[in-house]
């Protein structure tokens, strides 16, 4: 439904997405998660033909999003990070204008009205000013505009960003049973948010894809290593891995491709490699260890960050609910 | 088309339903309605609507923009812009729509003043022709410090910089002869062909005058030149066009 293929946008000189490309299938709730300004909304921007990408091919139901833009819009529902909304203008009103500009015709509007207003619980308050609504209420609102065209394809922008803990409950429950009808991308900073609502998970961060996974697996990933940098004189580059190797605690030991030939050549006879440890294994003291004891020369041994762990510091792991 | 009226139905509501039409609308009648008193109630005044259209001509260089500085400003402004840039729209079909709702509000203010034009049938003798044609040259001249207001309105999110811009604009062309009056030849009759048609002189209690270069200036006296509504014509497309643009740039920054 949704193919992003080689896709880059920047800003004048500043790149807000790098070359991404990934594909959300017909009835595919995928999660797109990543720390504020790491490029989901723009993303989205791009898929609903708000703005054109700067490089490379998007299509939405086979439609690209430039050359047939307008058929893209017909087929997609976009909910952006800030609702927008007419305050002056009733519930009722507002929808119907949203519908009126979607190209439903009157018959399809007063048809399908009630039943959106009904799903998005809204009854009591559809001749209510949209401005008098709580924030809730008024992402409600925006979810219902969102559907009411019977859009192939849902986009949502951060959908439960800053309305209260129970409010939140409902409006995931929402957008869940909504994903059982489209095929839907949701945005989110909230890890929790979106394992409870995506069965994939797209991980972006500064404009690039890292990782693209089941909630499940995407934590298990997390857990999964802890990654030394060490520099070795006197040894031979296979003697070392497998001596590293040898260490019960290590998962792998490889050369450091990072480090270029000139980069080796300065650094004369010290040899760059790569090691894999089980967390909490006290590895960076074993491998130490284990180089005096070979008479081998040590130069570096740095605890590297893991990209996707360094990327989840900054997401929020944890909500709290006050339930 | 359909899209156009969807849009155009909904500003006028939009319009009737906040204080902004009335407020412009009973400006608009106060301040006609003086130049109109003051300039028939002389003991020998000429039963006609010059005072009225001098006075119109000159307070909508600030009225139009007032009306239409909402329009797209504001959409920037709540967000709801990606809604319609996101909606099966053409940027035109925005255009148009919103152009014809503030167009709609400003022929119902017209229509509302014409009560002058009633006055003077009953108590006097007015010439028909220069009425007629001084009510067309006000919708053309209408038409197109409109069209001005909605791209200064499309400039930015902030509705008062919609209005000083397009106020301003208005008035470069309306004092445009000053600077044409210092210079000569080539220069100063291509700069008075672009004179909007206002002018100060307008606070001239015996003349109550219209820019005499102007393109305002046939129609107070009853002539309908085909330059004059090209004038206001172009002005009303190219600023309609650039409104468009504006729209189509905001995808891509």
């Amino acid at each position: 439904m949704i193919k992003i293929e080689h896709m880059s946008k920047s800003y004048g000189p500043y790149p807000a997405v790098i070359d991404i490309s990934f594909e959300v299938l017909k009835g595919e709730i995928v999660g797109f998660l990543g720390p504020n300004g790491a490029g989901k909304t723009t993303t989205m921007r791009v898929v609903t033909g708000f703005t054109p990408p700067t490089d490379g091919d998007v299509t939405v139901n086979g439609y690209n999003v430039v050359s047939h833009s307008l058929d893209v819009r017909r087929h997609i529902g976009y909910l952006p990070e800030t609702v927008p909304l007419y305050l002056d203008m009733t519930v009722t009103d507002y929808l119907r204008y949203m519908g009126e500009i979607r190209g439903m015709n009157s018959s399809w509007v007063k048809d399908r009205l009630p039943k959106v207003i009904d799903m998005v619980r809204l009854g009591e308050y559809k001749d209510t000013l949209v401005g008098r609504l709580s924030k809730g209420y008024r992402q409600r609102t925006g979810i219902a505009q969102a559907i009411l065209h019977e859009p192939d394809v849902l986009v949502m922008d951060e959908p439960t960003i800053g309305i209260d803990p129970i409010q939140v409950v409902e409006t995931r429950e929402l957008i869940s049973n909504l994903g059982e009808e489209h095929t839907m991308l949701l945005s989110s900073h909230i890890l929790p948010e979106v394992s409870a609502i995506c069965k994939r998970v797209l991980v972006i961060n500064d404009g690039r894809i890292v990782a693209d996974d089941k909630p499940g697996d995407l934590s298990e990933k997390l857990q999964h290593a802890e990654r030394i940098e060490v520099s070795v004189r006197g040894a031979e580059a296979p003697a070392f891995i497998n001596a590293m190797r040898d260490i019960g605690d290590v998962i792998d030991a490889r050369s450091d491709q990072r480090v270029s030939s000139t980069q080796r050549a300065e650094r004369e006879e010290y040899l760059p490699f790569i090691v894999d440890a089980r967390p909490n294994a006290q590895a960076a003291e074993i491998i130490a260890k284990t180089v005096i004891e070979n008479g081998w020369g040590l130069s570096n041994l740095t605890p590297l960050p893991m990209t996707l762990e360094e990327i989840f510091l900054k997401l929020t792991t944890e909500e709290n609910l006050g339930e | 088309m359909r899209f156009i009226s969807v849009i155009a139905i909904k500003e006028i509501r939009t319009y009737f339903a906040s204080p902004m039409a009335y407020v412009v609308s009973a400006a608009f009648l106060a301040i006609t309605g003086f130049f109109f008193v003051a300039s028939v109630s002389d003991a020998f005044a000429v039963a006609s609507i010059r005072g009225y259209l001098a006075g119109a001509i000159f307070f909508m260089i600030f009225m139009s923009p007032a009306l239409t500085m909402r329009l797209i400003a504001e959409e920037q402004k709540l967000g709801t812009l990606e809604l319609l840039l996101t909606s099966p729209l053409r940027e035109f079909e925005i255009v148009i729509g919103k152009y014809l709702a503030a167009l709609v509000t400003t022929l119902v203010m017209i229509g509302l003043s014409l009560y002058f034009v009633v006055v003077l049938f009953v108590y006097g003798d007015p010439d028909v022709g220069p009425l007629l044609s001084g009510l067309l040259g006000l919708v053309m001249y209408a038409s197109a410090t409109l069209a001005v207001g909605l791209f200064a309105s499309s400039l930015s999110s902030n509705q008062i910089v919609g209005l000083v811009v397009g106020s301003g604009i208005l008035t470069a062309l309306t004092i445009i002869d000053f600077v044409s009056a210092r210079l000569s030849g080539i220069a100063s009759e291509v700069l008075d062909a672009f004179q909007l048609g206002a002018s100060f002189s307008v606070f001239d209690l015996d003349s109550f005058g219209v820019a005499e270069g102007g393109h305002f200036a046939d129609f107070a006296r009853g002539i309908i030149s085909l330059a004059d509504i090209a004038y206001y014509s172009s002005i009303t497309a190219v600023f309609l066009l650039l409104t468009v643009l504006v729209l189509e740039a905001r995808r891509w920054r």
